[in-house]
């Protein structure tokens, strides 16, 4: 969605100068997604096995995943995940960091050389707490706090990216076909209750490691296959509430709705869906009355929120996922259940490849979200009080 | 007959495989353990048959010319896209979009179908496609729909489950839908209307649900037992005033 940015364009990037369109790729992104519910762990061979299986539908220019509970010896930090162009910004966002949190550990993300990964920026993690003389100063719950500090880095600090901000989680991601970068980032190695994985097709914006998918947000995880037409709209509305759009890339602004109604204004996940992959207005007059007031007050005080054009997505959090297709299905999405494990994917294939004979295989319909929470999920916590604006 | 194990091959290196085999005169070619690979049967022209024991990528039978595909499990999305003859059966459920653009042969569903199917499906002077599902379908069914035949029999439905989604034959200009079950006004697009079959429409919709029962062993006689209800556009052309009033 983003025009005119002074990116380099996907093509050249790949050193390939022939103009967009002169060659045929017959692509679309990938996305997969998987939970157990009991909360048993996985390692990421499944979820690279998953996304594998679709290669045909990435074109190399991004990859990604995330993945919940892969932190267990460090559940209460925020693990902060940045890119770093070079040292300088390391060093800078550092002293930043230095400034607001404890970190109790920081490194370089073990990475492995593959074949077919290169141009990768520096990869850093940290496990930190915000200082509460910060806290105290700034006036904030420790939530508020960490998402100010993402937003300024990203926004503020050159040639630094916080591509993950929550706790006992983390996304892995960068240029490149989704197994390789799995492989890369050592997935093999961690084990997760929750995964989520993307093969990228950029079409509208630049492949670029920031770029990749999942987008983030403190535990929030967003992988999407689409565009969204109402971008300015949306960027827009969420601009007004502290967010800055900063990735160059449309999705984006889907982990930032969810953020917004799900942990600020503390809607109910149904209710969210309903802003984000509205009832058609024909369809809302034909309901009860009682429901048809909700609906009606959902779609008038969140038509800025309203996500339009095709989509796909997989919204991981800490306590679950939940798969969902604009509200006409303009891209494939298939889930299947076996036992305690719930999957969804681009492509039912690519279920079996990792679950060869789930019990139930089925084509949720446009805007029908497939919801797969953990058994024993916290209770939705209780409106938070009015919102106000948090300043930079 | 050939057999070939699918499991692990590239799409490319197996539909490489496959014509290869109907070269050297094979009649029929079973693939084992196929998950995910696209474009088998694509552009074929041929009698011959394709078993497929798994379940297949996007674009199945796409641009097929003659041959017969047996599906031992779902499809994907895009089956039959601009197919132009021949036959395929699918035993379990198929995706989106499928018969997009189809312009003849025939594809038998036995289980449920996705959103878009039979988008654009047309026809012209003797070659009529034909699509039967064996359960129910999704979303904007026989969308922009300009020819063909195209059932719905709505077999095993939960109780209150919908046989066809919303915006049924939006845009649809040509062709013929027969549902067995109920659609209320407000599924249809607006530029269909239901109305009641006649005795031709039976004898031709028997023929079609014999040939469907054939294949996955149903009853004809308990399938027609059920009453249809037809679909045809009011118009030809619902667009022709659209930016030039004549």
């Amino acid at each position: 969605m983003v025009g005119n940015d002074g990116w380099a364009r996907p093509w050249e990037l790949q050193g390939n100068h022939r103009r967009e369109g002169s060659k045929r790729i017959p692509s679309g992104c990938a996305i997969a997604g998987m939970i157990n519910r009991k909360g048993r762990t996985m390692s990421g061979v499944d979820a690279i096995q998953s996304i594998a299986l679709m290669h045909d539908r990435s074109n190399g220019l991004g990859g990604g995943f995330a993945a919940y509970g892969i932190y267990p010896e460090f559940p209460e930090h925020y693990a902060f995940h940045l890119f770093f162009d070079d040292h300088k910004a390391r060093e800078q966002t550092e002293s930043f960091l230095n400034q607001h949190f404890n970190i109790e550990l920081g490194g370089p993300i073990p990475t492995r050389k593959v074949v077919g990964i290169s141009g990768a920026p520096l990869i850093w993690r940290y496990f930190a707490k915000p200082k509460l003389e910060q806290l105290r100063v700034a006036e904030m719950k420790e939530d508020d706090f960490v998402v100010n500090m993402v937003m300024f880095i990203n926004e503020r600090l050159d040639g630094a990216y916080v591509f993950s901000s929550g706790k006992n989680m983390g996304a892995f991601k960068g240029v490149g076909y989704p197994e390789d970068i799995g492989e890369f980032y050592r997935l093999d190695e961690y084990r997760g209750y929750i995964w989520t994985a993307h093969g990228r097709f950029p079409t509208n914006t630049p492949g670029w490691w920031g770029g990749a998918h999942p987008f983030t947000l403190l535990d929030l995880s967003v992988v999407h296959n689409g565009e969204i037409s109402s971008y300015g709209a949306n960027r827009r509305f969420l601009e007004m509430f502290g967010y800055r759009c900063t990735l160059q890339t449309d999705t984006e602004v889907m982990t930032y709705i969810f953020d917004l109604l799900l942990r600020r204004q503390g809607l109910p996940l149904e209710t969210a869906v309903k802003a984000v992959a509205a009832p058609f207005w024909s369809t809302i007059a034909r309901m009860p009355q009682a429901q048809r007031e909700v609906l009606t007050a959902i779609r008038t005080v969140y038509s800025s929120l309203l996500v339009n054009g095709p989509f796909s997505i997989v919204l991981g959090s800490s306590q679950g996922i939940m798969a969902l297709n604009d509200r006409v299905k303009l891209r494939p999405l298939v889930a299947a259940t076996k036992g305690d494990l719930l999957y969804v994917a681009s492509e039912e294939s690519a279920i079996r490849e990792i679950c060869p004979k789930p019990e139930r295989v089925w084509s949720p319909r446009g805007g029908e979200p497939v919801i797969g929470m953990l058994e024993d999920a916290m209770p939705k916590a209780v409106p938070a009080p009015p919102v106000t604006v948090c300043h930079l | 007959m050939v057999t070939i194990d699918s499991r692990g091959i590239y799409y490319r290196d197996l539909n490489r495989m496959i014509k290869q085999a109907i070269n050297d005169g094979a009649g029929e070619v079973v693939l084992k353990n196929v998950n995910g690979q696209r474009y088998i049967g694509d552009g074929l022209r041929g009698s011959q048959r394709i078993v497929i024991e798994g379940t297949p990528g996007n674009d199945l039978a796409a641009y097929m010319d003659g041959l017969e595909i047996l599906v031992k499990g779902n499809a994907q999305d895009g089956v039959a896209n601009t197919m132009n003859d021949g036959t395929v059966v699918i035993y379990g459920d198929a995706g989106d979009t499928m018969g997009y653009a189809m312009r003849g042969g025939q594809v038998y569903v036995r289980g449920h179908a996705g959103c878009r199917v039979a988008i654009h499906m047309k026809e012209y002077q003797d070659k009529v496609p034909l699509m039967v599902i064996g359960g129910r379908a999704g979303d904007f069914l026989g969308e922009y729909m300009a020819g063909g035949i195209l059932v719905v029999l709505g077999l095993g439905l939960q109780p209150g489950e919908d046989i066809v989604g919303d915006f049924c034959g939006t845009g649809m200009h040509g062709g013929v839908m027969y549902i067995r079950g109920q659609v209320a006004d407000y599924q249809l697009g607006r530029e269909v209307k239901l109305v009641s079959l006649d005795e031709g429409d039976y004898q031709r919709l028997h023929a079609i649900v014999q040939r469907f029962a054939g294949y996955f062993r149903l009853n004809t006689s308990r399938i027609m037992a059920e009453p249809f209800h037809k679909l045809i556009p009011y118009n030809k052309r619902p667009y022709g005033d659209l930016y030039a009033k004549a």
